[in-house]
């Protein structure tokens, strides 16, 4: 198999296991974790060094995932990885579990930041990349927040921050799937121009296409070359892509999903 | 280091120096307040470990979270207004829920914010901090007793919430007097009534004190310099070899040192209780003792509470 094929099968198990793992409760955030399946991909299966048996490796790359809604998908990534075992999965939001529907570094092997509460792990990525700076270490700190959550102040809080400091090691995505709980993000407060708006505050921009995993690569090469601002890459993404009962619906950031649909969903996907 | 005849904030700013060799990953964050809080001193010596993010409270408090998720000892600083309540979900879940040791300097607390007035007086910030699980808040009288207790400070591996005067203070403890974080410091020993107080409060009932003694009363005055975690055994313990409390709070009547300490004598010893402090009301514009009077602070307003509970004490 190429890169194209490798990566997509990847993608591919990450909305299975992602839709399998919500279903076994029969609700979570489905739209927001589908739609950045392709990105984690991209992330875990070749871009970021880590290590699966040394979760809390000092000089491994991060990854904050700011809007923590999509823990589900990055547990699936992580669970492929190796961080866990795959029927942690099953775990989700259970009595106990160790994989909350909000990221929690406390609790997972492999969660870089607690996150939750929108534009807050975008602030602690930045002062992740800054202190990696300071140090003059080699690595990059990864972070992902969201169209809708860039409607936080926070958010350009930090933008503005990082953008000053040019944290060149910093590398962020938006995932651009124009929705959110109560509509389409510019019916209810564009954020457009998003791409305008981030060459505003000094960072290098790209948008591309963010279910296309070359491109995503492509883009994060070129991002790592950028010396002197820290990177946004905006990914266009359909919000629940890959599930019938979710893809390009608004009502899909935290539904309800059955045993049949998921079945379907993951029948349909091979 | 010189801890008496001079501004709080020059002592703070001598500490961070002193203590910045020791600790090369001490870092300190500001948001627009270098120069109020007196951190230009730290910046030049140390100027890679010195970050003004701007007036952006919300993502100062971000960064310093990520800051310490790398291993890094941030103090972040601005006025308690926004060092607590503006920045309370930042606080509540990057740093506290993360279990991130971020040290968050609030200057100015209570009616201290004085000139700046009602939006800056900020009156509730030892109730939020004091719901955060996990939160260590300390409010230092003096400048000895800083010095005393920024070494556990810095390497308490909690986040840390420190209510800062900046300006000059009334000098309690002579150089040399240890501090323990997390246990109450007796300032003077008395038979009839404890009167707990923490930072600017501590003088007003040593006064009180005083007038009370030409009365025949002995009063008892403890410094609470860690208000979280409240020293249950230091608490219980004058309560019983009194059997009546009063509690001085530069803050609410609601939620301070007063509910704190109330909590805990309603668990293990009810004793006749009264709180100081300010009566559910907020702030305003004026200078020190102004406010003092107004607010219902002062040695005379200590003493009187002294008496009530007295009373009560004895029928």
């Amino acid at each position: 198999m190429d890169y194209r094929e490798t990566l997509e099968a990847h993608a591919k198990a990450i909305r299975q296991n992602t839709i399998r793992c919500i279903a076994t409760l029969g609700i979570g955030h489905v739209g927001g974790s589908l739609s950045i399946a392709d990105a984690l991909a991209v992330l875990y299966f070749d871009i970021l060094h880590v290590d699966p048996n040394n979760p809390q490796k000092p000089d491994r790359d991060r990854f904050v995932l700011s809007k923590g809604h999509a823990g589900p998908a990055v547990y699936a990534a992580l669970a492929m990885r190796g961080f866990f075992p795959m029927q942690w999965l099953d775990t989700l939001n259970q009595p106990n579990t160790l994989l909350p529907s909000h990221t929690d570094k406390n609790k997972t092997p492999g969660v870089d930041m607690t996150t939750g509460s929108l534009g807050q792990g975008f602030s602690a990525a930045v002062g992740m990349a800054k202190a990696a700076k300071m140090d003059q270490s080699p690595f990059r700190v990864y972070a992902m927040i969201s169209d809708g959550e860039s409607q936080e102040g926070q958010v350009w809080e930090a933008a503005m921050f990082a953008g000053n400091q040019g944290l060149d090691t910093l590398i962020a995505f938006t995932d651009y799937n124009q929705m959110q709980i109560d509509g389409t993000v510019d019916e209810i407060n564009d954020p457009a121009p998003l791409d305008d708006k981030w060459r505003a505050f000094n960072w290098h921009v790209q948008m591309i296409d963010g279910h296309d995993v070359v491109a995503i690569r492509d883009a994060i090469l070129t991002a790592q070359k950028a010396t002197g601002k820290p990177s946004m890459i905006l990914l266009k993404t359909i919000k629940g892509k890959g599930a019938f009962f979710a893809e390009g619906q608004v009502g899909s950031h935290n539904m309800p999903v059955t045993q049949e649909q998921a079945e379907q969903a993951i029948k349909e996907l091979n | 280091m010189k801890l008496t005849d001079r501004a709080m904030r020059d002592i703070y700013g001598d500490l961070l120096i002193a203590y910045a060799k020791q600790y090369p990953n001490l870092v300190i964050l500001d948001a627009d307040l270098r120069k109020a809080i007196n951190l230009q001193p730290f910046a030049n010596a140390y100027p890679e470990r010195a970050i003004n993010v701007g007036v952006a409270e919300a993502n100062m408090i971000g960064v310093a979270a990520g800051l310490a998720n790398m291993g890094k000892i941030p103090f972040t600083h601005t006025f308690t207004p926004f060092a607590s309540r503006r920045v309370f979900d930042q606080v509540t879940l990057s740093v506290a829920y993360a279990g991130l040791p971020v040290k968050m300097v609030g200057s100015d607390p209570g009616i201290m914010a004085q000139l700046n007035g009602g939006t800056h007086m900020c009156l509730e910030d030892l109730a939020l901090m004091r719901s955060l699980p996990g939160m260590v808040i300390v409010e230092p009288v003096d400048g000895v007793q800083l010095a005393g207790l920024f070494d556990a400070i810095l390497t308490c591996p909690h986040p840390v919430y420190l209510r800062l005067i900046r300006q000059d203070f009334d000098p309690i403890f002579p150089e040399g007097t240890t501090f323990e974080l997390g246990k109450v410091s007796l300032v003077e020993d008395g038979e009839d009534v404890t009167v707990f107080a923490s930072g600017i409060m501590v003088k007003e009932a040593l006064d009180a004190r005083d007038m009370l003694a030409k009365e025949g009363v002995s009063v008892q005055v403890i410094n609470v310099h860690t208000l979280k975690p409240l020293d249950v055994e230091g608490v219980v313990e004058a309560a019983k070899k009194t059997g009546a409390v009063v509690t001085c709070d530069n803050h609410n009547i609601i939620g301070g040192l007063g509910s704190a300490v109330a909590e805990t004598l309603g668990e293990h010893v009810p004793v006749p209780m009264q709180r100081v402090g300010v009566k559910d009301h907020f702030g305003e514009v004026g200078k020190k003792p102004f406010l003092m009077e107004k607010f219902g602070l002062t040695a005379t307003h200590v003493a009187q509470a002294v008496r009530d509970v007295l009373v009560r004490k004895n029928t």
